[in-house]
């Protein structure tokens, strides 16, 4: 089991497992969002963690920096708060479904009263809870103080703070002007961009799972999949030289890991064709150049029309049914392409993660002469 | 509420005045700002240094200047470079591993060679060299504020490496 673990929680596979374990949390919603799943899940989770402390170097490497406490307990109020949300959602759009009203509908549920002193007392008291919890938290865990900087040496592995873990992992897979300040930009901008976007005058006071499912489901995987699980992996599973290493694996610094990578030009002129890169770079770097163009301007064009007959869930992506026509009919065009390249450019980091493992891609487009690569 | 008034007049040469303030504080903050730019004393090592004779060198990487000045010294095919010690991705300091004999960085993984070229992690380019000269004793200086860019087929140029 402990070997299990340790080879199989490698991103490589647990990324895939973790984005399976979503796609079944969404198509089984009305199951994961009842009080017994809940508390199932919250138990087997803690008697699964009770057991992994047995282990000696289970414990040694989760305490070897205090941050690690924290990170897990955020974890699972981060499960908590998930589960919660997804009850009240699929208990309003059960009551929905009957033909009553949201529960926040309800005419016991409309009564208003007063911010002052209603709201302000229950924040004060949070105020001082957390000032005193916090007291007491650094009272018994000592801050993990180290020597002055220096600029000739880097601690290893060397970590961002826990909240930018996420971001270090995509590092791994970006260049750095695309994973440290475009995508991030971009996760801003989004969030920005969300109200004017959503048209959907759904869910206005009250929580709602299926009169909202684009919605929550492109958030929630964003969310939980792509910044929570990769900050969990960044925290837990990463150690020397930034190699993945198992929950129970000790950390060995010499550990090898093959991380040759190749660009695109390289596959296409060497691997393939069996001659020299090109000088121009824009010839060599033809393929890359047209994958990104094709995937950021004839896919969202391709979604919309209606070429091929499919059936099931891939005619819905192909016949323009799923993304395209519907949401180019109801949001227009500018909205359109607004929403279709937030979404494309979040699925750049899944899709960047896979080609990386599976053909050990390192850039689509490969131009350090101009500080540029995809 | 007073009901004193006042004419569009006045209340443009109050503005004046509100502006002229307002632009004189803020230049007289900035120039405070732009003094800062330029410490008194820098605790910082120079940017260029003696490092040895050639002959001192062993073949292979060498350590020896590397935690005061940031610089490996790479000796191989009788040719000393000096490699910078910043990785290519995002600025962190790679660790030289002498078992795996390659440098590896412990930010996201990036591998260098020895002789700095790039083979593995996110890592766009090598590693920069800087300039290197001998002087009239045979010492070699290396001046970091000139760096050679292997991507831009600046490794054969005469001052990025010395003849041992």
């Amino acid at each position: 089991m402990k070997n299990f673990l340790n080879v199989y929680t490698d991103p490589v596979y647990s990324f895939t497992f973790v984005c399976i374990a979503f796609f079944f949390m969404i198509k089984y919603v009305h199951i994961v969002a009842t009080k017994k799943f809940g508390i199932g899940l919250m138990l087997s989770t803690l008697i699964m963690f009770i057991l992994c402390f047995m282990d000696p170097t289970f414990t040694k490497n989760f305490y070897i920096t205090n941050d690690n406490v924290p990170i897990i307990f955020l974890v699972f109020l981060l499960a908590w708060t998930t589960w919660f949300a997804l009850y009240q959602g699929v208990r309003n759009d059960n009551r929905i479904a009957n033909g009553l009203p949201p529960l926040e509908g309800t005419p016991e549920n409309r009564e208003k009263v007063w911010a002052w002193p209603n709201l302000v007392y229950t924040e004060l008291f949070a105020i001082i809870l957390g000032t005193v919890f916090l007291i007491a938290w650094s009272v018994f865990f000592k801050a993990p103080l180290e020597e002055p900087a220096n600029p000739t040496w880097a601690p290893n592995p060397a970590k961002a703070p826990w909240y930018f873990l996420g971001l270090q992992e995509m590092l791994v897979y970006f260049d750095p002007w695309l994973a440290g300040v475009l995508l991030p930009g971009l996760i801003i901008v989004g969030l920005i961009a969300i109200p004017y976007i959503d048209m959907n005058p759904k869910g206005n006071g009250y929580y709602t799972f299926a009169e909202r499912k684009f919605a929550i489901i492109t958030y929630l995987f964003s969310w939980l999949v792509l910044w929570n699980f990769l900050i969990i992996i960044g925290t837990v599973f990463r150690g020397p030289n930034w190699s993945f290493y198992g929950p129970f694996e000790v950390w060995d610094t010499h550990k090898v890991v093959a991380a040759n990578n190749v660009n695109i030009s390289e596959m296409l002129w060497i691997n393939t064709l069996g001659v020299k890169l090109p000088s121009n770079i824009f010839v060599r770097e033809i393929a890359g150049i047209l994958m990104t163009l094709a995937y950021l301007v004839l896919f969202p064009i391709f979604l919309t029309k209606k070429i091929f007959n499919f059936n099931g869930l891939l005619g819905k992506i192909c016949n323009g049914g799923f993304l395209g026509q519907r949401y180019l009919k109801s949001l227009g065009w500018a909205r359109y392409a607004l929403l279709i390249f937030l979404v494309l450019m979040m699925l750049t980091l899944p899709i960047k993660m896979y080609m990386r493992w599976l053909i050990n891609l390192k850039y689509i487009v490969f131009m350090p002469e101009f500080e540029f690569n995809i | 509420m007073s009901n004193k008034t006042i004419n569009r007049r006045e209340f443009f040469s109050f503005l004046s005045v509100g502006w002229i303030t307002f632009a004189a504080a803020t230049g007289g903050m900035l120039s405070l700002v732009f003094r800062f730019l330029y410490p008194n004393v820098v605790f910082e090592p120079a940017m260029d240094f003696v490092a040895g004779a050639p002959a001192d060198f062993d073949d292979g990487v060498d350590e020896r200047w590397k935690n005061v000045f940031g610089v490996w010294m790479y000796k191989n095919e009788g040719r000393v470079v000096a490699l910078s010690n910043i990785c290519t991705h995002l600025g962190c300091v790679p660790t030289w591993l002498p078992a795996e004999r390659k440098f590896k960085c412990p930010c996201h993984g990036s591998g260098y060679y020895p002789n700095g070229i790039n083979f593995e992690g996110p890592a766009p380019r090598p590693l920069e060299r800087y300039k290197v000269s001998l002087d009239a004793a045979g010492q070699i200086i290396v001046d970091k504020t000139k760096v050679f860019r292997y991507e831009k087929g600046e490794w054969t140029h005469p001052d990025s490496f010395v003849t041992a």
